[in-house]
């Protein structure tokens, strides 16, 4: 039952969708339908799983008097105030002037943001103390990089008319060209190691312990 | 100590500083460098929306959140600029968590500006998990995948939904993503599959992923991040958050570059005592 | 200067300095932020996927039906399957979240298979049909040369089921050249991404915060 129940349930939806795809009878398709409206729904609970987890984790080290504590004690009482919100706003929760989205202006939208613009200045500071070029590949990389850099953006038609053209080209052409073979090796790749999960070869999910 | 040495050993938190103030710095003394000269992918962009007859519909997807908003708010800002001047019915959807909010203040903020009602112009169906799945369910069945719009009205009771039913009534798909799920799984589930017409506005650091999709013409038009978005608001004459901070943007390439061209030249004594053994 | 008076801009403003205090040193402050925005987020997912997923697309069939007095009673299936998920919480139960991780596990690489195959591969090979002789125009002939050669030479390197000598180990060291000119246009298009962030950040704290900038 634990292990040859999940592979059946993965075997049997992985081949209706994989069928439903060539096969337009509506018997086919009624199957197909329905099974990605169920994962569709599942999914969802997913996300209501990772905050139960989440809330789990941090009452315990709260509990335990762990490194920083009191911090999760914030994160605990914000995951349940914004809940608690969002769920007295009703189903009009994000319109505007609602407490819900008030949230999610003044601390979701700002701090997300924030954190993701972090990385501006660790680029900066990794392009001084890691980027070295050694060998002939790395030049490869560097100059590229170059172009791109200076080709993109207004400055690069003063420094010299050529590199936007450059860039352009770079862009469209070898760079194109790469890609479309990394592209291409992950598709196989990708379609290997599908078939491998969906004939239930491999099964790294259902193994025992390993929830 | 020489001064490769003394650069060698430079606190990063300088670096820091000095790409904080020249990001600052033009942005508060409006120092303008040169102008935006949009390129074949942003025209590429404009040309696919101007194709749009007036009064189809097309799919707006706002795949992406705060995190991002820098690079993919203006360039959907610009997009439902123009899909709005053009009297094109536009049909929101967000597969990203913190997507709807977006998408609700890019329409509302637009359709006050071109006098257009929600519910009859435009509508926000808001997020569905399931990435891919949702995709390929909305091939069967719009209305089943969405029931309801983001504040759980029925489509059925919402006018500009009616006679939608799949993708064969979807004039263009617009993607606006940061990533997964986004426009990689928009081409592979919606355009290789039901040939619905494409254009996407991403952040430029998956821009490069999407250029053979642009070559082998699943995508009609590509912006990549804030210098794409800056292009596409030269285009609908409407300039600004991507307009406004190319210059900021311009001045810190040249940093990085010099950083880099720095980094290496510290570390070239440190190389010579290796060279010689 | 015209420092905005919105009591949740301040707390936004603040909240963005408190990040950006990490840039000196880790510290309490960005310690609370880091919380907040982890606790905050949890609780948005969990309230968006309740009315943008569950009562729409399960709650609502199954309760109230269509409009026409159908139910679906299939729903229940998710209904279980998304409740099985909790039992992971439960030592001696916790196989039983296997059934639900099973169906998202058969029907996304499913998915994936049929998307990569024709978005990425069959579309690909297409795109790679070119003329290799543009007559009149030498660049787009060049180019398309190159595009190619480039792609055969890619694929040549990722082909690890023989020893990279000879003519194979010339044509894979070609592509390793090509991936380098993409991998330093990938680092010129990340720093150009990360910069617009933070741009987008300051215009937050000129504009909206401090009132300095005009947009």
């Amino acid at each position: 039952m634990k292990r040859e129940v999940p592979l059946i349930i993965s075997m049997a939806a992985g081949i209706f969708v994989l069928i439903g795809f060539f096969v337009p009878h509506p018997l086919v398709r009624t199957g197909y339908d329905k099974i990605q409206q169920w994962v569709i729904v599942v999914v969802a609970f997913t996300y209501v799983l990772g905050m139960a987890n989440l809330m789990k984790l941090n009452l315990d080290q709260i509990q335990r008097r762990a490194k920083d504590w009191p911090y999760k004690i914030a994160l605990v009482v914000a995951c349940l105030a914004t809940m608690a919100v969002g769920f007295q706003n009703g189903s009009h929760y994000l319109d505007d002037g609602t407490g819900f989205t008030w949230i999610y202006n003044t601390f979701y939208s700002a701090m997300s943001s924030t954190m993701f613009s972090l990385l501006a200045f660790f680029i900066a500071s990794a392009a001084f103390r890691a980027f070295r070029v050694r060998t002939v590949e790395a030049l490869l990389l560097a100059i590229a990089a170059f172009i791109l850099m200076l080709g993109r953006v207004p400055i690069g038609s003063l420094i010299h008319p050529v590199l936007p053209q450059a860039a352009d080209w770079l862009m469209e052409v070898p760079q194109n060209a790469a890609k479309r073979g990394i592209l291409m090796g992950a598709a196989l790749g990708v379609m290997a190691t599908g078939f491998r999960i969906i004939l239930g070869i491999e099964r790294t999910y259902g193994s025992e312990g390993g929830s | 100590m020489s001064i490769f040495a003394s650069l060698a050993k430079l606190d990063r938190r300088w670096i820091f500083l000095a790409i904080g103030l020249l990001v600052v710095v033009p942005l508060l003394t409006g120092f303008h460098i040169a102008p935006v000269r949009p390129g074949s992918r942003a025209q590429g962009f404009y040309d696919a929306i101007e194709k749009v007859p007036a009064g189809a519909t097309v799919l707006l997807a706002g795949d992406y959140d705060p995190g991002t908003i820098a690079e993919n708010y203006p360039m959907h800002l610009a997009a439902v600029r123009h899909l709005m001047s053009r009297n094109v019915k536009i049909v929101a959807v967000e597969l990203y968590p913190g997507g709807p909010p977006l998408a609700d203040r890019v329409l509302h903020l637009v359709g006050e500006e071109f006098h257009k009602r929600e519910g009859y112009d435009y509508v926000n169906l808001g997020f569905k998990s399931g990435n891919e799945a949702v995709m390929s369910q909305m091939g069967s069945s719009i209305p089943i995948t969405f029931p309801a719009d983001r504040s759980g009205k029925p489509v059925g009771r919402i006018p500009v939904m009616k006679g939608i039913e799949n993708f064969s009534q979807i004039a263009l798909l617009v993607s606006i993503s940061a990533g997964y799920p986004g426009t990689k799984e928009w081409v592979q589930q919606v355009v290789s599959r039901y040939h619905v017409p494409m254009v996407a506005g991403v952040t430029a650091v998956s821009a490069p992923e999407y250029y053979p999709y642009l070559q082998a013409g699943q995508l009609q038009g590509l912006l990549g991040g804030m210098a794409g978005a800056a292009e596409y608001e030269v285009l609908v004459k409407a300039p600004g958050l991507a307009t406004r901070g190319m210059d900021a943007q311009s001045l810190a390439h040249i940093f990085i570059a010099l950083m880099i061209l720095l980094g290496n030249l510290a570390a070239l004594p440190q190389r010579a005592p290796a060279g010689r053994k | 200067m015209h420092v905005t008076t919105d009591f949740g801009i301040w707390i936004s403003a603040l909240l963005t300095l408190g990040i950006f205090s990490f840039l000196y040193k880790d510290n309490p402050a960005y310690k609370l932020c880091e919380h907040l925005f982890v606790g905050v987020s949890a609780g948005y997912y969990v309230v968006l996927n309740y009315f943008s997923v569950v009562r729409p697309n399960l709650l609502d069939p199954l309760v109230q039906g269509d409009g026409h007095g159908g139910r679906d009673f299939f729903l229940l299936v998710p209904l279980v399957l998304g409740i099985l998920l909790f039992s992971r919480f439960f030592p001696k139960g916790d196989w039983l979240s296997r059934w639900s991780i099973a169906l998202i596990l058969g029907v996304y690489p499913a998915l994936r298979i049929t998307g990569f195959g024709q978005g990425d591969f069959v579309e690909q090979i297409h795109g790679t049909m070119l003329p290799l002789w543009v007559a009149g125009n030498p660049g787009a002939t060049i180019g398309n040369w190159i595009l190619v050669v480039g792609l055969l030479t890619t694929l040549i390197f990722f082909f690890f089921s023989k020893e990279h000598k000879g003519a194979l180990g010339g044509a894979a060291r070609v592509g390793v050249y090509f991936l380098m000119v993409s991998f330093g246009a990938s680092y010129g298009y990340t720093v150009m991404a990360r910069i617009s962030l933070l741009i987008g950040r300051v215009m937050f704290l000129l504009h909206d915060w401090l009132g300095v900038l005009h947009l």
